[in-house]
Formats: structure tokens, sequence, C-alpha cells
């Protein structure tokens, strides 16, 4: 016996075996369904279906857990609630009141500058973002309130985001831990989040805005890592060898080389918002997106096509944008295509 | 006191090193270490002392540490056991902060696939190094065009290195390592992805700069002929292990073992040999026909008077720089200096 405990794995394995019976001890004593006495266990009809009393009581927990987190914390989920909306209103308010003609000009001044100068870019670009409000007037409000939950959300990603993913590819315990983590993210429902948002922040723009910031974060944190981590290990080592401290070898090599990856990571980030927009609108989000379910919800193929296409629409112009930012970041750091002077 | 010293280093690769140390001290080899306990020995009790202002070459064929063990020098990899004197100071005691400043000062490196910074310019590249001793922006653009200038690459300046060929990108990681003006320089197979013809231009540049500068040079390649030209010492590793150190001749001459003796098999012994080495001395000289005699220095290699004994047939006089006759070579010295063992 003493000899079972002396190894760290036998002890991790046995603790978890007892925390196990306790699951079950616990699921069969808080049951309302277990038989009235013991004895009847024994019996082994049980063995024939799922018995009713082998329940983990897990959805209690939760609840339990979760009430409890909205009394005592609410301020705090109040507070953050506040100032993204602050934030939100600020951004649409502004991008609404625009004349619609100069707002289309900031986008094309935009496109053309990323792209580094390319007038056919910039052309496409511009006359995307004109089709959105051609196809339906009430479409270019609806795009901009898209837009503004987007760019917040897109916003939060990248503060978060990006310092998470150099934080990964600096220590492989982080990176460990986190991996597991961004898996979740990635494959859990989205509804089972915009519950819990919508009791915490209520209805409307900032629960979505939670929501697509948990679904748009994970690609992004893994490219930042993956850019990171697959800088030339000779360059670092040169680093390294003329006495770069970290932060100048994380700021001055492996950041600039990175750049590309990250800003690619950004422009996933971007569609993956994207596609939480009409998710977002069934919990009350006003935009594009609530334009395709009315469609759903009145049959009305003309309708949710039309909203389709705006959203298509809106994704090209943002994946235009970041994707030709990316490469010309590219072009600047592998310049062999360049004319010599 | 030699310039660097390294004793009884000791390095092995895998998940618990020290474990490993006692069977690798006890003589284990490497392939019994590698199947009983899955790590790879990559320096097996190492140690050799380098003078100020010498050559040093390190050769071994790939696997055989040697690119390892310049990296003990400057602390990218740390030994198991073992230490590094650099100047009569520890290597190892180095904290941090003093560590970089060791690297910021003391040592610059070369690099084989030459470890340049694909998003600076040759000019920022070549100041990387003073940019890590904190110089200021004006007197490292001037220290950073000598040394461009000394390397023959004037006009490439605020080209990216990815628009130079593999020899002009060398010549900047030369410069760049010649810029922090440190005595030490470790090359790390510097010449070795170069086609010979480069290689051989850049031997000779380094040879040149040499003369002039007196650094202390570790010189990292698996090619012989390279490590007979540059080296005033060499060593030769084999498995981790160190087999023989010593100047050119003693290695062309007497090599240690089988494995050193395979190595030298192929080499153009008249480049490496001295006329002194091979001499009969003049008080050993009856019998010598002594008409015709051609005259060489002592410091000369058979290579350079070969053709003329051919053409002539006839004996050489060896006369050292005052012109006092040291002794004559005959056909017979010659054979057995140049015949393969």
């Amino acid at each position: 016996m003493k000899e079972f405990f002396k190894s760290k794995k036998n002890i991790f394995n046995f603790v978890m075996l007892v925390f196990f019976g306790w699951l079950l001890f616990i699921s069969y004593t808080s049951s309302k369904r277990k038989p009235d006495n013991v004895g009847e266990l024994l019996k082994f009809d049980w063995l024939q279906s799922w018995p009713k009393w082998l329940d983990l009581p897990l959805m209690a927990w939760i609840n339990d857990a979760f009430k409890k987190l909205n009394e005592t914390y609410g301020w705090i989920f109040e507070a953050i609630n506040n100032f993204l909306l602050a934030m939100l209103v600020a951004l649409k308010n502004f991008l609404i009141l625009a004349p619609w003609p100069l707002v289309i000009l900031g986008v094309v001044v935009i496109a053309y500058f990323a792209s580094g100068r390319k007038i056919g870019t910039t052309v496409f670009v511009g006359f995307c973002t004109f089709f959105i409000g051609f196809l339906h007037p009430i479409f270019w409000q609806k795009a901009i309130e898209t837009t503004a939950i987007m760019l917040i959300s897109i916003f939060l990603c990248t503060i978060v985001g990006i310092p998470i993913g150099i934080l990964m590819a600096r220590s492989l315990r982080v990176r460990d831990k986190l991996l597991p983590v961004l898996d979740l993210m990635q494959t859990i429902p989205a509804f089972v989040y915009l519950i819990p948002g919508i009791m915490l922040f209520g209805l409307g723009a900032v629960p979505a805005i939670i929501a697509t910031f948990i679904y748009a974060v994970p690609p992004l944190v893994r490219l930042t890592d993956l850019g990171i981590r697959l800088v030339d290990k000779e360059v670092i080592e040169a680093a390294d060898a003329f006495g770069a401290s970290k932060k100048q070898k994380l700021l001055g090599v492996q950041l600039p080389l990175a750049l590309p990856n990250i800003m690619q990571g950004i422009n996933q980030c971007t569609m993956m918002a994207l596609s939480m927009v009409v998710i977002a609108s069934m919990i009350g989000t006003r935009g594009l997106g609530d334009e395709v379910l009315l469609g759903l919800q009145q049959l009305n193929v003309g309708k949710a096509a039309e909203a389709g296409i705006a959203i298509v629409l809106l994704a090209i112009v943002l994946d235009r944008i970041t994707q030709s930012y990316g490469e010309t970041l590219q072009e600047r750091s592998t310049p062999q295509n360049k004319k010599s002077k | 006191m030699a310039k660097i010293e390294i004793k009884n280093i000791y390095k092995i690769f895998g998940n618990k090193p020290q474990s490993v140390l006692p069977l690798v001290k006890q003589g284990a080899t490497k392939e019994e270490i590698l199947e009983q306990t899955g790590h790879t020995v990559g320096l097996d009790n190492v140690s050799l002392k380098i003078e100020e202002g010498e050559t040093f070459v390190c050769m071994g064929l790939s696997g055989s540490g040697k690119s390892t063990l310049i990296r003990h020098l400057n602390r990218l990899i740390d030994p198991t056991d073992g230490e590094v004197l650099v100047e009569g100071h520890s290597v190892m005691s180095l904290n941090p902060e003093q560590l970089i400043d060791f690297r910021r000062h003391k040592m610059s490196m070369v690099f084989q696939r030459f470890g340049l910074f694909p998003h600076k310019t040759v000019l920022e590249n070549v100041g990387y190094g003073l940019e890590m001793q904190g110089k200021v922006e004006e007197e490292k653009n001037k220290i950073a065009m000598e040394k461009i200038e000394a390397v023959g690459l004037n006009g490439f300046e605020h080209q990216y290195p990815n628009q130079l060929s593999g020899g002009m990108q060398q010549r900047v990681g030369l410069a760049r390592a010649l810029a922090t003006n440190s005595d030490i320089m470790l090359m790390d197979e510097a010449f070795s992805a170069l086609d010979p013809l480069i290689r051989s231009d850049m031997q000779k540049q380094l040879i040149d700069l040499q003369s002039q500068l007196k650094k202390t040079i570790v010189f990292i390649t698996h090619d012989l002929d390279e490590s007979l030209r540059l080296g005033d010492h060499i060593g030769i590793l084999n498995a981790g292990k160190l087999v023989q150190v010593g100047s050119p001749v003693d290695i062309v001459m007497n090599p240690a073992d089988a494995y050193v003796e395979a190595f030298v098999k192929d080499v153009n012994r008249a480049k490496v040999i001295k006329a002194k080495i091979i001499m009969r001395p003049a008080n050993q000289s009856e019998g010598i026909d002594k008409a015709d005699l051609i005259r060489v220095q002592e410091d000369q290699f058979i290579e350079e008077f070969l053709p003329k004994i051919v053409c002539k047939n006839s004996n050489c006089e060896v006369i050292d720089k005052q012109g006092n006759i040291k002794g004559y070579i005959t056909n017979k010295e010659l054979q057995s200096s140049l015949l393969k063992s």
C-alpha cells in the first residue's frame, strides 16, 4: 500500500476515483426519484434502462452558481454593459449621422491605403459598399448597426487575443492550458453562452458583442501564437546572440515577422464575427441579421436573400480591407518582388 | 591565460538530463544512452583552450556536436555539466542582465543560414548589434557603413536581405558580427551554405580581415580544406567527443585515430605541409646530391615548390629567413610525406 502512494500518478488516479465515487453518491442522494429504500437496488432491474436516480445534478449546480454570480457580482456586468453600450452607441451614431456618401468615401480611402494603393481593390470595395444600401434603403442603417457591433467585438478580440497569443507562444505551459479552452470556445454551441449573456447583460447588442468575442477570438489567438513560433529559429538566435532583451526581441523581431499571420488572424476573426450576426439577431440584436430572420419568419425568400447578399457584401468589404492590409505587410517583410533602386 | 577555456562540458538532450549524467560520466556510449534512457548525448566531456587572436576551427560531421559546442560559448545553450570561461570569468555564473551585456559586447556570431532580419534593410541589419549596445542612430549608421564597405557591399545598404544573393547575404552577416567590435567572433558553418567559388572568396576575405583585426575566431565547419586553410588550431569532434586538437599539420601528419585518419585521407597534403616539417636536418645531409639545388623558404608549402622540383629534377635546400641552411629535401622525403598512409 505504501508503495502504491509513492508515485504522484497513482495518488492523482486515486483522488479521481474517490471524486467519481462522491459524484455517484451525490447524484443518488440528491435525486428525487431514487427508490424508497436502498434494498430495492439489489433487484438490479435498473440495469435494463438508465435509472432515473443516476443523474448528475449539474444543471441545478450551474443555475445556482449563475444566480449567485448575478446577485453578488451583478454590478460588474452592469458596468461592462454600460461601457460597451456607450462605445457602441457613440460609434453607431457617428456612422449613422454622417451622410452616406461620406461614409462610402471613408471606406474607399481606408481600402486605398490598406491595400497599398491598389486601384482595383479600392474600386471593388467602393462598389460593394454602395450596393449594400442600393439593395434596400433600410439596409444602410442596419449594415452600420452590424458594423458597429463587429468593430467593437474585433477591437475587444485584438486587445485580448494578441497578448494571449504572445503568452502562448512564449510558454509551453500556458499553451497546454489554453488550447483546450480555445477548443471549447470554438465547439460549444453559440446558444449556450448567448442565454447566460442575455441574463447578465440583458437583450440587445452587448450579449451579441460578448458572444461574437467568444466565437471569434480563438483563430486570432491561434494565429498569433503560430505566427510567433514560426519565425525562423536562426533569426531568433541571431537576436539572442547580439544581446536582445526579451522585450527587444518581441517588439523588434518576433511581432514584425509574425504580423502577416496576425493580420490573417484578424481577418479570420472578422469573418467569424460576421457569421455570428444572424445568430445574434435571435436575441434581439438589431442589424442585417434581423432582416434575414424576418424574411425567414414571413417565408419571404426575396427579403431573406436580399439581406443575405447584403451580409455577404459587408463580409467582402471587411475581408478585402483586412486581407489586403495583411498582404501589404507581407510584401514589406519579404520584398523580393520590389524593384531595386 | 587562454581567451576561452572550456572545461569538461557535458550536454545531454532530453527530459531529465541530470539523471543521465552519471551514466555518461561512467563512459556509456551515445548509442547505449539513447537505447536505455531515450536521451541524446550532445557533448561528452569536451575540454579545450582557445588563445587570444587565433582562429580555432572546430570540425566534425553533422551530428558530431560542433554547433552545440559553439552555442555554449555565448550560452545560447546551457551545458548539463561543466564550465565555460571567457577571459577567466565563468559564463555560467552570469545573471540574465549580465548575460545580455556579455553578448552585446564580448561576442558576436555569424550563422549558417545567415540569420538576417528579413524586415530590416542591410544597414539596419549591420547596425543591429550596435542598436543593442545602445549607440545613437548617427554613430550606429556611421560604423555600420564602415563595415558594409569593409565587406564590399557599398550601394546595397538600403536593400533588403532577400534582394541579395547568398554570398552577399553572408557578407551582411559578417559585417553585422564585425560591427559590434567584440573580441570574439563565433562562426557557425558560416560558409557552408555558399557555393564553392564564393566560399573560397569569402575565406580569403576572412583571412584578410583577420590579419588586420586579430580577433579570436571560433569557426565551425564540416569541410576539412576550409579548416586547414583558416585554422591556427583545429579540434575534431566525433559523436560529441573531442578526438584530436592540434595544428593543421599535426592533424594531417599524425591523425589520432581511425576516424581522423579517414577524414584526412583525401586531403591534398602538399597544401598543408611546410618545407621545414619534412626536411632532413642539415647535420644529416650525407649522401645528398648537392648539385643544382633549389632554394626554398622553410615556411613555404610543398605545393609552392613542387613544380620546380618536378621540372628540374633536383633536390632542395631549405633556408630560414636569415638565409641559413636548415636542411634538405630529396625525393625520398617528398614521397614519404605525400603518400597516403
